[in-house]
């Protein structure tokens, strides 16, 4: 009779909310785990980042004497605004009840509103790293807001929506090979890679403080702020993630309506793409160098271009 | 050479070997930093005593494997002696630290403030006329550099790795380095207090912690110091060991700079293999020597543990090793884009001021300055083997990194040849002491560059006065020139591909 059951868009979407907080650790630990590995090195175990964050949390916040209220309260708006934009994407199943409220351009103003209150927290203390890491920050963000605009055009002019349900079960019906979208698809790489901090723009694992930009803007941070900021980044590498499985890859999505057993499968496919983006990520990153701050422009222009190809050539295209 | 000595026309109080050493008065002495100052010389060192400043020059003008050493000493009664600095600004950092330790004072310094000394030692001038201190510290006035848009970064002395101390300040316009000053010190040792006094067993030990990473150089270099005050000849098979471990450590130390760098351009890929490298030296050495950095392996008189046959033949297949797994990881380090756009044209050092600081090693190499002590200045058994010494003039963090690889590519060569014609015999001589007051000098090339070593050893064979250079004392002030105009960001990999010694500078 459990067949026959039909999940309703609240449960699914609770149980989505559920698995990005839970599930993001994992992946983040994955990372690290491939990396080591590809370095010869055993690595951490794929759980560590779990331990890290109850280790965090159990620990006292250290807050600077300097640190006004906003401080305070940053991590925590940026870890809600990144889980309810993560909450967003249809990962194994498309009928979300939020999706009816908040579409792509929602998911960029919730990320580009916990940006800038982070950008803002790593200036409030006034230590010069901060600084730097929000300065740097707000460098890449200019380049990397517009690209991603850009490519949210590219994908709604396709699918004629920017409500990801919509947008996933348009290329689940298939819309055909187009080179807007592959431009769409690297470019949302290369965004992806910029806003998670990620090589070739930024090294997550640096010990070198003048050359971090996240962790610059972070480093005034300890216990349960730091824990949230942490699980906050780990949200938003799934998140990437996800959206690009959404989008260009949605095979396996659960449609609204459907038994249970097809959303037991669309969660089973959903966790293998995101372990491939993980392990393609990783072994990104070990065969790169990171850039000098300043071709981080180049790169990200990059990707605002093939985000303005994009558009205009369906425009192009459809106006023939 | 010949005039200069001639031109310091004092005669030296006790034996000095191998090279003189000549008094001379506060006219010669300020002459002298003229003739530093037009290039004639390379100060290869300026440190105080009691009661007299002493000077290293080194002279090659008479061209490649041809260098000279001589030793100027000024009496300062009065405790002041004309600064060299004034005129030869190599020298600055060398005349505050005597200033420091010493209470010597340079007449017209231009920059009197302390350098070793950050006030917390409770003790002012350790080595002169000591006073009290409350060792609370004192403040540091940093060089200024104004301007609109400029602002300060200040990084140190703790960092987030694990690396040593030093505080670095950067006047920043934007992301563009304006100025950086250094300030070091935090870890000093006392080593020179600790030397005074020391009889030559242990004052061998504690040159041998000066630099950690270069122990085998500064126990050569200690050792063949007190070897020329006392006049004694090591047997060939000594000298040939010795060689064969400063080798080792130049292996080590360069393949693990060269992952390092790479490392801080978070290029860890390399950085994992030449560790598996590094350590396979490491183990080697301890095999051979029974301890991983040869530490206390080189002693006055020759070596404390001899190779045997199956340690020769366990470096013979290291060697092997090596000369397979090099040659791929220097294809990756040139064919990977993204890591040649982060080192090529970064932290350029001009020319002139690798020479004007007479930088040693790879930071002087990269830069056009062909100068390497196993060739110019040439100790057995380097004189009687064939290498290269490798000149890039790029200045650049690729040219240091290049110079790397080829010398460790040297160095392979030189062990080929070392383990070919090693000589039979004893490894060691009894030392004992001359019957009067005994005077050596040495220069060592350690994998950073050039080891001074000064040594006066008093009738019955205690340390009166031991002084050890490290190669860093003319490489950190051009790392600030270096750095200008590069990015902030830029630093951590300028500064590696530099790796000067905190420990060996700070005594």
């Amino acid at each position: 009779m459990i067949d026959m059951l039909l999940i309703n868009g609240f449960s699914i979407q609770i149980s989505q909310m559920l698995l990005v907080l839970l599930f993001s650790p994992l992946l983040t630990g994955l990372v690290r785990k491939v990396k080591a590995r590809l370095l010869r090195r055993q690595g951490p175990p794929l759980l560590q980042p779990y331990r890290d964050l109850i280790r965090l949390a159990r620990k006292e916040a250290v807050v600077a004497e300097s640190a006004s209220w906003l401080f305070r309260i940053v991590p925590y708006i940026v870890f809600a605004a990144t889980w309810v934009a993560a909450a967003l994407i249809p990962t194994f199943a498309t009928g979300l009840l939020f999706s009816w409220s908040a579409d792509l351009i929602v998911i960029i103003a919730l990320l580009g509103s916990a940006r800038f209150f982070l950008a803002l927290a790593g200036m409030d203390v006034g230590t010069s790293f901060g600084g730097i890491g929000s300065s740097r920050e707000a460098m890449i963000a200019t380049l990397a807001e517009p690209a991603l605009i850009m490519i949210v055009f590219t994908i709604a002019l396709v699918a004629g929506s920017t409500q990801l349900s919509t947008v996933a079960n348009i290329m689940l019906a298939g819309v055909g090979l187009r080179v807007s979208l592959g431009m769409a698809l690297f470019a949302l790489v290369i965004v992806a890679l910029a806003e998670n901090a990620r090589m070739p723009v930024d090294n997550p694992a640096t010990h070198l403080e003048l050359t971090m930009v996240h962790e610059a803007m972070v480093l005034e941070y300890s216990g349960r702020h730091l824990a949230l900021l942490e699980l906050a980044s780990a949200i938003k590498l799934l998140l990437y993630c996800s959206l690009i499985a959404c989008v260009f890859v949605p095979w396996g999505l659960a449609p609204a309506g459907a038994p249970l057993h097809v959303h037991l499968i669309g969660a089973a496919v959903y966790i293998g793409k995101i372990g491939i983006a993980g392990c393609l990520l990783a072994i990104f990153e070990t065969l790169i160098a990171k850039m000098r701050v300043f071709r981080v422009p180049d790169f990200l222009g990059a990707a605002l271009m093939l985000g303005f190809l994009g558009t205009l050539l369906l425009f192009v295209s459809r106006s023939l | 050479m010949q005039s200069m000595i001639k031109a310091m026309a004092g005669t030296p109080p006790h034996a000095h070997h191998p090279w003189p050493r000549r008094i001379v008065d506060a006219d010669t002495w300020s002459a002298l930093a003229a003739q530093l100052a037009e290039g004639r010389w390379t100060l290869a060192g300026l440190w105080g005593d009691a009661g007299a400043v002493h000077m290293a020059l080194l002279d090659m003008s008479r061209g490649e494997s041809q260098g000279e050493l001589a030793v100027a000493s000024l009496p300062c009664p009065t405790g002041q002696f004309p600064s060299v600095a004034r005129r030869h600004p190599p020298a600055h950092r060398l005349e505050r630290t005597i200033a420091d330790l010493f209470g010597l004072e340079p007449v017209g310094a231009p920059d009197d403030r302390p350098w070793l000394d950050h006030g917390r030692w409770r003790v002012g001038h350790p080595l002169g006329i000591t006073t009290e201190t409350s060792g609370e510290g004192a403040p540091y006035a940093f060089l200024t550099a104004e301007g609109e848009g400029l602002h300060r970064i200040g990084v140190g002395p703790v960092h987030a790795g694990i690396i040593e101390p030093g505080h670095f300040r950067f006047t920043a316009n934007g992301e563009t380095v304006v100025r950086l000053e250094e300030r070091l010190g935090y870890t000093h040792k006392g080593v020179e207090s600790l030397m005074a006094g020391a009889s030559l067993e242990r004052a061998a030990r504690l040159a041998g912690r000066i630099s950690g990473d270069s122990t085998v150089a500064y126990s050569i270099a200690f050792a063949r110091a007190a070897e020329a005050a006392l006049g004694i000849e090591i047997p060939a098979r000594a000298h040939w060991l010795r060689a064969l471990m400063a080798e080792l450590e130049r292996i080590a130390n360069h393949v693990g700079d060269i992952g390092a760098a790479c490392n801080d351009a978070a290029f860890a890929l390399m950085h994992a293999h030449t560790a598996v490298l590094r350590e396979r030296v490491l183990r080697q050495s301890s095999a051979c020597f029974g301890h991983r950095l040869m530490m206390d392996k080189v002693v006055p008189g020759g070596v404390a543990i001899d190779l045997d046959r199956a340690g020769a033949e366990g470096i013979r297949s290291l060697m092997a090793t090596i000369r397979q797994a090099f040659p791929p990881l220097i294809e990756l380090f040139d064919n990977t884009a993204s890591l040649q756009d982060r080192t090529v044209g970064a932290g350029i050092l001009s020319h002139a001021l690798a020479h004007q600081y007479g930088c040693g090693g790879y930071v002087g190499r990269a830069s056009g300055r062909a100068f390497d002590t196993r060739r110019d200045l040439a100790y057995p058994p380097y004189d009687s083997l064939r290498f290269d010494v490798p000149l890039f003039q790029e200045g650049d963090v690729n040219a240091r990194l290049w110079v790397r690889i080829r010398e460790v590519e040297q160095s392979l060569g030189l062990i080929d040849q070392l383990l070919e014609g090693m000589p039979s015999g004893d490894i060691s001589v009894a030392i004992g002491h001359g019957p009067e007051t005994r005077e050596g000098i040495a220069l060592v090339e350690g994998f950073r560059g050039d080891i001074l070593c000064w040594l006066r050893l008093d009738p019955t064979g205690i340390v009166e006065r031991c002084h050890l250079r490290d190669p860093s004392w003319f490489q950190w002030p051009v790392l600030e020139a270096a750095i200008e105009g590069n990015i902030v960001a830029d630093f951590p990999l300028c500064n590696k591909s530099f790796n000067c010694s905190y420990s060996g500078h700070d005594l």
